[in-house]
C-alpha cells in the first residue's frame, strides 16, 4: 500500500466539528517534491484538512496517514514540523515587536550560555533568506515587513526547519502581482530543493502557473486528483462546483445617472494627496494601484474610519461631514474593510450579531432587540449569500475563510447602503462565489447604489468597474474609463508616475479619461 | 444547497450543553455535598443568610463583568463600598423616615457613579489601561473613605434606612430583593439593549466596533458609571444591614466580584459573558465560603482553597476556547 515515491498519504480521513462533517474520508497522495494544488469551495475542508496534518486538529478515527511511508499522528504542530512538515497558515500572524531574524528563530533561539546569540541569528537568517533570494534585512521589525514580506519569510522558516513538506494555505490573498511573481520564484526554488509543497489557492491562474498535480474536495469529499497539465480550467471548476461555470465574468451594464459621491481634494498628509473623484448612481468605480499605495487609506477616509485633514465630501451634491464611522452610517455608507480579522471579525460573536452590528434599531421591538428577527433577517442572507455555517447563532470563528468574508459582505448589505465601499472583497473566496459576489454588486449599481472598490486583482477591477482611478504613492494618477481600461495602461500608471507627462497633471478637476 | 456540512449531530450538542450548564451543575453539586456533610446547610434560614452575603458583591460582580466584556476590568468596587457605606451612612445618621433614606441611597449611587465616571473617562478618553485605572481609584477611594470619616465607623441608625438591610418581604430579605432586581435588569441591559450588544462588540473586537459605529468611548464611560455605581450601590445596602459605614468595609471584595465573574464563565479576554453565569459564580463563592466557615475550616486554607478553584475556572475557560 505504501508508495515509496509519496511523501505524504492519507487515507479515509475524517474530521468532525460540533454541528459539522467537515471531512468525510478523505484520500490525499503527494507526490515527492511536487507542488500539489488543494483546491475546492469555501468550507470545502482545505484549511481543516491541512490543520489535522499539522497538529492542530485530531482527525476521527478510522483514519490513516502516512508521512514518508511511516504513520504520522501529530498532536501538536512541534511533531509535526520534527517529522518535516511545516505550514504557511492562513492567516500568519507574526510577532510584530521582534525583529526579521528572531521572527525567524522563534522558538528555537541560538544561544551563547545564558544569553540570545543575536549575532548569529542574524547571520544565519540572512544566509536563508540570501539562498532563497528574499531581499529583506534581518534587523527590521516585524511591523515594518509589509505582508508579501512576512510571507516570504514564514517560507524561509519552513525551510530552515528542513521540511520535507510545506503546506501553503492561500499565501497569495493578501499580494500584489509582483509580490506574487515573486513568491512563485522562491516557491519553485523551494521544490527544487526537493521539497514537497501544498498550495491551497482559489486562483486559478495561480493553480496552473504553479502546481504539477491539484485535487479537489467539495463539502469534506475528497472529488479526485489530477495533472494539472491534463486538465482544462472549466474541467477544473466544474470538478469543484460540481456544475458548469464561466471563469471570467462579463457584466451586465446598467444605467448610469447623477452624481451621488462626490470626494474633493481629499488630503491626509503621509498617507494620500489631492484625491478627486465623484461615484455616479448605478456606477462601480475601481481604485487600482500597488499596496502602499493609500488605496485603503482614501476609503477609510471617505468611512471615517481614519479622517481625512481636508478635503470635503459631497453626498446627493450636498457637503458631508464624516469624522466618525457613525456619520457614515448614517448616511447609509457601507465599507466591508480589507483585513477581515483585524477590522473585519468579532471572532466570538455569533454570525448574526457580526451581521447586524451596524444597524440594530430595525431589531428594536419595544425597545429590545428581538434575537428572533435578527437571526429571521440573518438566516435570509445566509441563503441569499450561501453562507457555509451549521446555524446562523454560530460562532463566527467556526467558519472557514472564505465564509466569513461572506458574512461581512452581509453586513453591509443589511445597511441598504446608498454607497458601498468594498476592500478587497474576494479575498479568499472561491470561484463559484465570486461570481455570485459580483452579481450582487451589479445588482446594487442597478438599484442605484454607488459602489467603490479597492482591488488587487486587476481582472476583478477590470470586469467590474466603468471607471478606474489609478492611485501611486498617495497620489491620485488618473482615472481611466472601462474602455479604454487594459491591464498594461493600469500597471504602468500603478508603478508611479511613469506615464508620459500630459497625462499625470495632478489639479484633480482635470480628469484624465482614457490614458492609452 | 442541502451539504454535509449543514448537517448538525446530536453528540455536540452534549458538550455544548456541558460548556453552558457546566458551572450551574457544579454549583448544584456543591450545594448538595454541603448539604449531605453539614446539619442545616440546607435550611431556609441558611440559604436566606448565603444569599443575603452573595447580594452584595454579587451587585459589584455585575458591574465588573459588564468591564470584563468589554475586554477591561474594575478593581475599585471594594472602595467604592466604603465609600458609599460612609457617605451613606452620615447622611442617615439620626434621621427618620424613608426620605433621608432615599436620599442616602441616591448618594451612595452618586459617589459610586462619580468614581465610575472617573474610572470610564481615564480609560476611554485617556486611554490608560483599565487596570491601571481602577487600580488607582480602588486606592483613592479607600483613601476618600478614611478622610471622609476621619478613619471611624459612622453611625448609621436609623429605623428606616436599617430596615432595607434588616427587613424581608415574603420572608426574603431586603438585599435579595435588590440584588434580583438589579440582576433582572442588567441581563436586559446586556443582552436584549444595543448598549449591552455594543459592550460585547468593543470586548469581540474594538477596531470592528468603531467601523460598525460604536461609539467606543461614551460605551465604556457608561459601563464603568454602571460598575461604579453598582458598588456604591452595594456600599449602601452594607451600611444598611450593619447600622452603619466603615471605612474599611469591602476589602477585597472586588477580587471576589472578579472570582464571581470569571467562574461563570466571563473571558477575560472580553466579549464573552452574561448576568445569568455571574450570579452563578457568586452563589458558588457565597456557597463555598459559608460552607468552608460552617465546617470550621481554617480561614488561611480557605483563601487558598477559593484562589484554586479560581485559576481552575480560569483554566477550564483557557481549555474550552482551545478545544477544537
Ligand atoms: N473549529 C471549528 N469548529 C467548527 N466548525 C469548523 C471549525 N473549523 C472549520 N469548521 C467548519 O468546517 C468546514 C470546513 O472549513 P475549512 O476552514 O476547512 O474550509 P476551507 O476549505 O479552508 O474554506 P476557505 O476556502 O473558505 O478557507 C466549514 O464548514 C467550517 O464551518
Ligand atoms: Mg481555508
Amino acid at each position: 500500500m505504501t508508495n515509496s515515491d509519496s511523501i505524504l498519504e492519507m487515507i479515509n480521513v475524517s474530521k468532525t466539528f460540533p454541528g459539522v462533517k467537515a471531512l468525510d474520508q478523505v484520500n490525499l497522495t503527494i507526490r515527492k517534491g511536487s507542488i500539489h494544488a488543494l483546491m475546492g469551495e469555501n468550507g470545502a475542508g482545505k484549511s481543516t484538512l491541512m490543520k489535522i496534518l499539522y497538529g492542530l486538529y485530531t482527525p476521527d478515527e478510522g483514519g490513516e496517514i502516512l508521512f514518508d511511508g511511516q504513520p504520522f499522528t501529530p498532536k501538536v504542530p512541534i511533531d509535526a514540523i520534527r517529522t518535516g512538515l511545516a505550514m504557511v497558515p492562513q492567516e500568519i500572524s507574526p510577532s510584530g515587536n521582534l525583529s526579521v531574524a528572531a521572527n525567524f528563530f522563534l522558538g528555537r533561539e541560538l544561544r551563547k550560555g545564558f544569553l540570545m546569540d543575536h549575532q548569529a541569528m542574524n547571520k544565519e537568517t540572512a544566509k536563508v533568506l540570501d539562498e532563497l533570494g528574499i531581499p529583506m534585512k534581518v534587523e527590521t521589525l516585524m511591523q515594518d515587513v509589509s505582508v508579501a514580506k512576512a510571507q516570504l519569510l514564514a517560507i524561509a522558516t519552513a525551510v530552515s526547519y528542513d521540511a520535507k513538506l510545506i503546506i501553503m494555505d492561500e499565501p497569495t490573498t493578501a499580494l500584489t502581482e509582483s509580490e506574487v511573481q515573486q513568491l512563485y520564484k522562491i516557491v519553485r526554488k523551494v521544490q527544487e530543493r526537493g521539497i514537497s509543497i501544498i498550495y491551497i489557492s482559489h486562483k486559478l491562474g495561480e493553480v496552473f502557473e504553479l502546481s504539477d498535480e491539484v485535487s479537489v474536495i467539495r463539502d469534506g469529499e475528497y472529488i479526485g486528483t489530477k495533472q494539472t497539465s491534463d486538465i482544462t480550467k472549466e474541467e477544473l471548476i466544474n470538478m469543484m462546483v460540481g456544475r458548469e461555470m464561466d471563469e471570467m465574468f462579463e457584466r451586465e451594464r446598467v444605467e448610469i445617472g447623477e452624481t451621488l459621491l462626490e470626494v474633493n481634494n481629499l488630503s491626509l498628509p503621509g498617507k494620500f494627496e489631492d484625491i478627486s473623484f465623484d461615484v455616479k448612481k448605478g456606477e462601480v468605480f475601481g481604485i487600482a494601484g500597488l499596496v502602499g499605495a493609500g488605496r485603503s487609506e482614501v476609503v477609510e477616509a471617505i468611512f471615517g474610519y481614519k479622517a481625512a485633514q481636508s478635503g470635503d465630501i459631497y453626498l446627493h451634491g450636498k457637503r458631508v461631514e464624516i469624522y466618525k464611522p457613525m456619520d457614515a452610517i448614517k448616511q447609509r455608507i457601507g465599507f466591508v474593510t480589507e483585513d477581515r480579522k483585524l477590522t473585519g471579525l468579532m471572532l466570538n460573536m455569533s454570525v448574526t450579531d457580526n451581521m447586524i452590528m451596524p444597524e440594530l434599531g430595525p431589531y428594536i421591538q419595544s425597545g429590545l432587540i428581538s434575537d428572533e428577527l435578527a437571526s429571521h433577517v440573518a438566516e435570509d442572507m445566509k441563503k441569499q449569500l450561501r453562507i457555509k455555517t451549521p446555524t446562523v447563532d454560530t460562532i463566527i470563528d467556526n467558519l472557514s475563510g472564505g465564509n466569513q468574508q461572506k458574512v461581512l459582505i452581509a453586513r453591509w448589505l443589511l445597511l441598504e447602503p446608498e454607497v458601498l465601499i468594498l476592500d478587497e472583497p474576494t479575498k479568499g473566496i472561491d470561484v463559484g462565489a465570486k461570481a455570485e459576489i459580483y452579481k450582487l454588486i451589479v445588482e446594487l449599481a442597478r438599484l442605484g447604489k454607488a459602489i467603490i472598490i479597492v482591488s488587487s486583482e486587476m481582472l476583478e477591477l477590470l470586469s467590474l468597474s466603468d471607471r478606474i482611478m489609478v492611485m501611486a504613492e498617495g497620489r491620485e494618477i488618473g482615472i481611466v474609463d472601462r474602455e479604454q481600461a487594459t491591464q498594461e495602461v493600469i500597471l504602468e500608471m500603478a508603478a508611479g508616475g511613469e506615464v508620459p507627462s500630459e497625462q499625470t497633471i495632478d489639479t484633480s478637476d482635470l480628469r484624465i479619461e482614457g490614458v492609452a | 444547497m442541502d451539504s454535509l456540512a449543514n448537517k448538525r449531530l446530536a453528540k455536540t450538542n452534549y458538550t455544548e450543553f456541558l460548556n453552558k450548564y457546566g458551572m450551574l451543575i457544579i454549583l448544584v453539586l456543591l450545594f448538595v455535598a454541603l448539604s449531605l456533610k453539614i446539619d442545616g446547610f440546607a435550611s431556609v434560614r441558611n440559604v436566606l443568610s448565603i444569599l443575603e452575603q452573595v447580594s452584595m458583591f454579587g451587585i459589584i460582580a455585575i458591574g465588573v463583568t459588564f468591564a470584563i466584556v468589554t475586554g477591561g476590568i474594575d478593581l475599585s468596587g471594594g472602595s467604592i463600598v466604603a465609600l458609599a457605606s460612609v457617605v451613606g451612612a452620615s447622611i442617615v445618621t439620626g434621621s427618620e423616615g424613608y426620605g433621608m433614606t432615599i436620599f442616602a441611597f441616591g448618594a451612595a449611587l452618586f459617589v459610586g457613579s462619580v468614581c465610575g465616571l472617573i474610572n470610564g473617562s481615564i480609560t476611554a478618553y485617556g486611554r490608560i489601561p483599565p487596570f491601571i485605572a481602577t487600580l488607582g481609584m480602588m486606592t483613592m477611594a479607600r483613601g476618600m473613605a478614611q478622610l471622609f470619616s476621619d478613619g471611624r465607623p459612622v453611625d448609621a441608625s436609623s429605623d428606616a434606612f436599617t430596615s432595607i438591610g434588616d427587613g424581608t418581604v415574603f420572608g426574603i430579605p431586603g438585599l435579595v430583593i435588590i440584588y434580583v432586581l438589579v440582576a433582572v435588569v442588567c441581563h436586559v441591559m446586556m443582552s436584549r439593549m444595543t448598549f449591552g450588544r455594543h459592550v460585547f462588540a468593543i470586548g469581540g473586537n474594538v477596531k470592528t466596533a468603531r467601523i460598525c459605529g460604536v461609539n467606543v468611548e461614551i460605551t465604556l464611560v457608561k459601563v464603568y458609571v454602571l460598575a461604579g455605581a453598582l458598588a456604591g450601590l452595594a456600599g449602601a445596602m452594607l451600611a444598611s444591614r450593619a447600622y452603619a459605614g466603615n471605612p474599611t468595609f469591602g476589602n477585597m471584595w472586588e477580587l471576589d466580584a472578579i472570582a464571581a465573574a470569571v467562574i461563570g464563565g466571563t473571558s477575560l479576554a472580553g466579549g464573552v459573558g452574561s448576568v445569568g453565569m455571574c450570579i452563578v459564580g457568586a452563589l458558588i463563592i457565597g456557597v463555598m465560603n459559608k460552607g468552608l466557615n460552617m465546617m470550621g475550616v481554617d480561614p488561611y486554607w480557605q483563601q487558598i482553597i477559593k484562589g484554586m478553584i479560581i485559576i481552575s475556572a480560569v483554566l477550564l475557560d483557557a481549555q474550552k476556547r482551545k478545544k477544537a
